[in-house]
């Protein structure tokens, strides 16, 4: 079966751009992006004493969601590497929309981040000078050398021309966005001051939250825009993409297990895991209940429940919550973090005017959440436009009336 | 033919702006002269600045000609009240020019606006006393 | 027999000889507690800074009081750290620690700053290099270039780092701050720079408690490397291994 005549068969659309949904939903998106700059105006107009960031609580609600953003635009581009790197052909029709979203959802990010810099008007200052011990002056390369390389991966298989280099263009974008999530965790996994980080395991669990958020977000992009298009969605390629999100989900909550265990046999780390896992309020109610119980437990439930086997609800709204569970992680990771304090002289009780040897209070605060939302709405809103422009979505995907387990099947129908 | 109807409501238009807006006067600044020509100075002293924050602040060097505490110590103006005034207030010796070319000065985001206040009694006279241990060299200066 | 002119030239070159060291005697009982070795290292105003010096502090923590914070109240002055009445987000270079062992009960009362550490975690994390680490030592951030983007907030282990969060006005000339970007402690750079001590060291001593003491870390002969070698002293954190320039005694 040769599989590249049977998949140049698959025919793109744009969106067609005329259905009241349509500019409704543009509308919506671009509201929320105004919003959100205006959120991000107004905090650099009066400085950040406006948003519930301090000295103590440096990285707040921004930063949560832009990290999100970043890791998710990583692992989003999987389902074209599906095709690309691994041969699973069934997912070519979808690699447009893949690269499209990882695009949209890494810009949304930095955007996001941008903003939220103290001297954003500095911009030209991060991109001109460089410290390369620093991880942040390497990520900068790699993501603007990631949203370079997928475009340049996007003109291989928009151009017929130079579809055969496609592969090439594929495992280089595999390779890039290992390098690039692994740098993102790194931030976090160099910081020896912190109890919480200063841990090997940061750059892996990025990987694999990438691979779960990313898929989750893939998922639910999928369904709304073939759904709201009229385009028809194969139960077969759901179920693979159901199953491919059920593993990544409980992959990250297996690395999760292994982080918290191993820190829970030193000694050391017991305060910080005690504050983690026990009393540390907010923190502690936002594992539990949002990232492992909302974001992980359930979602394998829905996803791997035989009577749920065959409804989409259940897929949606476990992909939905796996989204949800994901925000949770990134929130006790950068801010849970952050309010257990430093310490300075173990054994001791500590205090002073700084706010030494206590729990660092913090509230997400009206600016910043909306700037989060902004960098979402203009991530979405990219991908809309984008799709209305260029045909980045195939008419229909997969067999829409049997779930194939066989590659071999699903792609002779396809 | 087609270009003058193009080039002439511009050069109308310029001269039209030229003449109404006024030409900036800063205030004179202190001493006979500043420490380059004053055409050097408006070309360069962007150049004399960066130049100098990079000496100062990575090699510790504080020489005073391009150091910008000794541009406010002669270019800052006194109110009636003996009190500096703001180097970038309108009228003022910076924002004159500025204002005019329309170029934003990032300086006075962090840069005092002016010298020390010459407040009698206020806290800060307490850095000229030495107390009783003394850095070597204080008399060495 | 020498010629009258060989004698006059003798006894000129005796003249000179005798006035010479006459003014070097002069120079050596003008300035009590001036030292030769430092004379000549000491640094004009042209000359870059370098490695040879290391600037330190020792802190004696047995001569510390709980409540006095001269230290902290000079630093604010000298630096114009005026607070907006939002002790969250207000500025704090230095702050007086109060510790209490968990296990005697037994108190402490200590200052801490940045720690001018040799191998600073904020000076590996900043993207743009901002924050950087001079030749002699003192840890500084250059806000030509500071993007705000607290990286070094996140990395410090000291919590020794404070980010602007509100617009500022009057200033003080000799420490440049502005919205948007981050600071710390550096030192009184701008003193050390003209030959004095930092406003805290200048403080306490003032005060009668000199519990800090400043000076050049290489200079066996400096006050302070003179009291490390009488005290035991030790690092904040010393398992990190980042060899701080301010140590501790007493605690």
């Amino acid at each position: 079966m040769d599989r590249d005549t049977a998949t140049t068969a698959v025919r793109y659309q744009t969106l067609a751009g005329q259905s009241a949904g349509y500019w409704a939903l543009l509308a919506v998106l671009a509201f929320t992006v105004a919003i959100g700059y205006a959120a991000a105006h107004y905090m650099e107009v009066h400085g950040h004493y406006v948003t519930g960031m301090t000295n103590q609580i440096v990285w707040g609600t921004p930063h949560v969601f832009a990290v999100f953003l970043i890791v998710a635009a990583s692992g989003i581009l999987n389902v074209a590497s599906l095709s690309s790197v691994f041969g699973k052909h069934d997912y070519k029709p979808l690699a447009r929309l893949s690269g499209l979203l990882a695009i949209a959802l890494l810009v949304g990010g930095l955007i996001v981040l941008v903003l939220d810099l103290g001297r954003p008007d500095r911009l030209i200052v991060a991109m001109t000078y460089y410290n390369f011990k620093s991880i942040f002056a390497w990520n900068i390369f790699l993501y603007i050398g990631f949203l370079l390389v997928v475009a340049v991966y996007l003109w291989m298989m928009f151009e017929p021309r130079m579809n055969r280099y496609g592969k090439v263009a594929g495992f280089t974008a595999f390779i890039w966005r290992f390098i690039l999530t692994t740098g993102t965790g790194s931030i976090f996994g160099f910081l020896v001051a912190r109890q919480a980080y200063d841990a090997a395991i940061m750059a892996p669990l990025f990987i694999i939250m990438s691979l779960s958020f990313g898929t989750a977000i893939f998922l639910l992009v999928l369904v709304a825009s073939f759904n709201w298009s009229g385009r028809s969605v194969g139960d077969d390629i759901l179920d693979r993409l159901k199953n491919l999100l059920g593993i990544f989900v409980a992959v990250v909550l297996y690395m999760t297990l292994a982080y918290h265990l191993t820190n829970l046999y030193a000694t050391e780390h017991h305060a910080v895991e005690r504050f983690i896992l026990l009393d540390g309020g907010v923190y502690t109610a936002v594992f539990w209940l949002v990232q492992v119980f909302l974001g992980s437990v359930i979602p394998l439930v829905l996803f791997y429940a035989p009577r749920l086997q065959q409804s989409r609800t259940a897929l949606v709204a476990g992909a939905v919550l796996v989204v949800v569970g994901g925000l949770a992680q990134i929130y006790v990771i950068i801010i849970g973090a952050q309010a257990f304090p430093l310490l300075l002289f173990p054994g001791m009780e500590t205090s002073s005017t700084f706010y030494d040897g206590v729990v660092n209070e913090y509230a997400p605060s009206l600016p910043e959440i909306l700037l989060g939302l902004g960098g979402i709405g203009l991530s979405l809103l990219i991908a809309v436009v984008a799709m209305r422009v260029l045909p980045f979505l195939p008419e229909r995907i997969g067999n829409p009336t049997t779930a194939s387990p066989e590659p071999a099947a699903a792609g002779a129908a396809g | 033919m087609r270009l003058s109807v193009i080039l002439l409501p511009l050069l109308i238009m310029s001269a039209v702006a030229a003449a109404e807006l006024p030409k900036p006067s800063p205030p004179r600044g202190d001493g006979a002269q500043c420490v380059e020509p004053t055409d050097v100075m408006r070309r360069d002293h962007m150049r004399f600045l960066m130049h100098q924050r990079d000496e100062t602040m990575h090699r510790g060097i504080r020489t005073k000609k391009h150091s910008l505490v000794e541009c406010l110590n002669c270019h800052t103006q006194k109110d009636e009240q003996g009190r500096f005034v703001s180097i970038n207030a309108p009228g003022q010796f910076c924002q004159e020019c500025h204002a005019y070319s329309g170029v934003k000065m990032d300086c006075f985001e962090c840069h005092a606006t002016t010298p020390r206040q010459p407040t009698p009694g206020s806290a800060r006279s307490r850095d000229h006393l030495l107390g009783d241990v003394f850095t070597p060299l204080q008399f060495m200066r | 027999m020498p010629s009258s002119n060989q004698n006059s030239q003798i006894n000129e070159s005796r003249r000179k000889w005798v006035g010479g060291a006459g003014a070097a005697a002069a120079v050596l009982t003008l300035a009590p507690g001036v030292r030769l070795l430092e004379l000549a290292a000491a640094r004009s105003e042209e000359e870059p800074v370098s490695g040879k010096v290391r600037w330190g502090m020792l802190v004696d923590t047995t001569k510390c009081a709980q409540g006095c914070t001269e230290c902290v109240d000079a630093c604010n002055d000298e630096h114009g750290l005026i607070g907006m009445g939002r002790p969250l987000t207000d500025a704090q270079y230095i702050r007086k620690l109060d510790l209490k062992d968990k296990l005697t009960g037994k108190t402490y009362s200590l200052p801490v700053m940045c720690q001018h550490c040799e191998t600073p975690p904020c000076v590996d994390v900043c993207p743009t290099g901002a924050s950087f680490r001079r030749a002699d030592g003192i840890v500084l951030v250059d806000k030509h270039i500071c993007i705000g983007c607290r990286y070094c907030m996140m990395a410090c282990p000291y919590k020794a780092r404070s980010f602007v969060h509100e617009d500022l006005t009057n200033q003080v000339p000799e420490t440049p701050r502005g919205k948007g970007t981050v600071e710390s402690c550096n030192f009184c750079v701008h003193r050390v720079d003209r030959d004095r001590d930092p406003a805290c060291v200048e403080a306490c001593a003032q005060a009668g408690h000199k519990a800090l003491v400043f000076g050049d870390l290489n200079d066996a002969s400096s006050a302070v490397s003179q009291q490390m070698a009488e005290l035991p002293s030790r690092q904040i954190r010393e398992d990190l291994g980042l060899n701080t320039g301010v140590r501790y005694h007493g605690v």
